[in-house]
């Protein structure tokens, strides 16, 4: 092991503290890190805020495990299945504690984070102008005609990318989402990737490297960390392992079940792989772009 | 639903697509009389042709695959915020007479009944987007008199010019595609009227399952059921029926 590689477990343990400001899901649908979010739950972390634009499953996951004391996000469920069930567990019935909601649109949760990046406390803008978000969320003030975004400063990052090197320097492709924004906002970056590569592939097309290499603190190589959310180029997304989720979540036995089977009776994420019909999600037909000219040294 | 919706886009627009439904509302009327349309999609993307292959979710691989741009969300709202959105796609939980979405709360925002999962970019759509729609399914429960929290914006409380008073730049709601009929606002913006009932339904059975006393077009139409093309292309991008078979 070298540069910044470790392991997924010494990654939660060194950088997602009891009561740190965590952002993940980034890229909304693809990579979400749902390995990472697993071996948060398995850790048993406490108190912490969650930041996102729209989540796939994983805050609902975080939330039922008691992990999550806000959420700082613009939506909150299964996206191809509709409500999270832990979430609303939490917000209606305080269960299994209860939870605080700073409620954003995908546009607001953005521009909260690009003043953070940017070091500023507010941007403004005409979104969420005539919407009762700005009556629930304090972080949003309406003024000379226009909503005010106060910064959302994550203290750690969590990514998962296609590739990336010993040093951090992470190569994604696909639509970005939040990612940029979030990763240049926070204190520090976790990055778990498919492939660790050689720093000769990434530095052979640095407009590629998502973020600076100052950023990263850690590289995990965990393939297939994103499952059951899509990576391109690698895996599709397992669209009947959310329906199982949603169905299974909607009872709090239900959700306990669930995540002993699939979080804490599973040490890592090799054995939860082996525990899924891998080969059935790899993509197989591919789709290579042109390779570009950096030249001139 | 499907097939209405698709007919909401005119050739040439600019489509924020959103999830679910719309997404095949997309796909029909590309196939159909839209084929110059473009499709945004707030994981940052936009597109011409509908993807080859099922989508569970805007950012599934084969939506990425053949794009013509991949990028950034806030370069994508960056487009939504100067005015360059044609047409957007809402869902929502609950709607009102004045086309205002729920998204979020059933019930005091501090102690809500239900906790629904919130805006996503729906709110940003129903603001900054030239002309939106939404689908819904027509009931009492969801076509009510007053929305719990209003999370998207549409004609506010109704009074002329409400929208513009208030900064929001986009035109609002246009229509309201439910599972039993369309309904309508006027141009200028204010409340929903009924245009138009889906074949085997009777205005009747509408203003029963409305929350409001709904008002009515002088002349409702039928509206046109699905011709064999528009169910052709449903059948093509959702053909397991994972959006348009009742579950």
């Amino acid at each position: 092991m070298s540069g910044k590689v470790m392991t997924m477990a010494e990654a939660v343990r060194r950088f997602v503290p009891d009561g740190s400001t965590v952002a993940l899901g980034l890229s909304l649908e693809p990579l979400i890190p749902f390995a990472a979010g697993h071996e948060v739950i398995r850790q048993q972390r406490r108190d912490l805020d969650l930041v996102g634009p729209i989540s796939d499953a994983l805050f609902d996951q975080l939330i039922g495990a008691g992990c999550v004391r806000r959420v700082t996000a613009a939506w909150i469920g299964n996206v191809s299945e509709g409500l999270g069930h832990c979430y609303r567990r939490a917000c209606e019935q305080q269960i299994p504690r209860p939870l605080e909601v700073r409620d954003h649109s995908n546009f607001s949760i953005s521009l909260a984070l690009w003043a953070a990046a940017w070091n500023v406390p507010s941007l403004p803008t005409r979104t969420l102008l005539g919407s009762e978000i700005l009556r629930t969320n304090p972080g949003l003030i309406v003024a000379d005609g226009l909503v005010h975004v106060e910064a959302v400063r994550p203290d750690v990052a969590i990514v998962h990318v296609q590739r990336a090197d010993a040093m951090g320097r992470a190569h994604v492709w696909g639509p970005l989402g939040v990612t940029e924004e979030a990763g240049l906002a926070a204190g520090a970056v976790i990055v778990t990737c498919e492939e660790l590569v050689d720093a000769s592939a990434t530095l052979s097309d640095p407009n590629r490297i998502l973020f600076p290499e100052t950023k990263v603190v850690a590289v995990v190589h965990e393939p297939g960390a994103a499952h059951p959310s899509p990576v391109q180029g690698f895996f599709k997304r397992d669209h009947a392992f959310y329906r199982d989720y949603a169905e299974q979540s909607r009872t709090v036995g239900g959700y306990e079940a669930w995540i002993r089977q699939w979080v804490m009776q599973v040490p890592d994420r090799a054995t939860y792989l082996s525990r899924i019909d891998v080969e059935s999600l790899r993509i197989t037909q591919h789709r290579m772009s042109e390779p570009v000219d950096y030249g001139d040294k | 639903m499907v097939a209405v919706a698709s007919r909401e886009i005119r050739d040439g627009d600019l489509v924020f697509v959103g999830m679910r439904l719309p997404i095949l509302a997309y796909a029909v009327a590309r196939n159909a009389h839209a084929p110059s349309a473009r499709g945004l999609f707030e994981v940052g993307l936009m597109r011409d042709q509908p993807a080859a292959a099922f989508l569970g979710t805007m950012g599934d691989p084969p939506n990425v695959a053949g794009a013509l741009w991949a990028t950034r969300m806030s370069n994508v709202m960056a487009l939504m915020a100067q005015g360059q959105v044609d047409l957007g796609f809402i869902g929502g939980a609950e709607v009102d007479r004045f086309g205002n979405l729920n998204t979020s709360y059933v019930g005091e925002p501090s102690r809500p009944t239900v906790k629904l999962p919130g805006s996503g970019g729906g709110a940003d759509i129903a603001i900054l987007s030239r002309r939106w729609v939404t689908l819904m399914s027509h009931e009492r429960r969801r076509l009510v008199e007053k929305v719990s929290f209003v999370t998207s914006p549409g004609h506010g409380d109704g009074t002329p010019g409400w929208r513009k008073r208030n900064g929001l730049l986009g035109g609002g709601p246009a229509a309201i595609i439910t599972t039993l009929c369309v309904l309508r606002f006027p141009e200028e913006g204010g409340e929903a009227y009924l245009a138009s009932v889906h074949p085997g339904i009777t205005v009747d059975d509408v203003r029963s399952a409305t929350g409001w006393q709904l008002k009515v077009a002088r002349q409702v139409s039928e509206t046109a059921a699905p011709d064999e093309s528009e169910l052709a292309a449903i059948r093509r991008f959702d053909p397991d029926g994972f959006w348009t078979q009742p579950a």
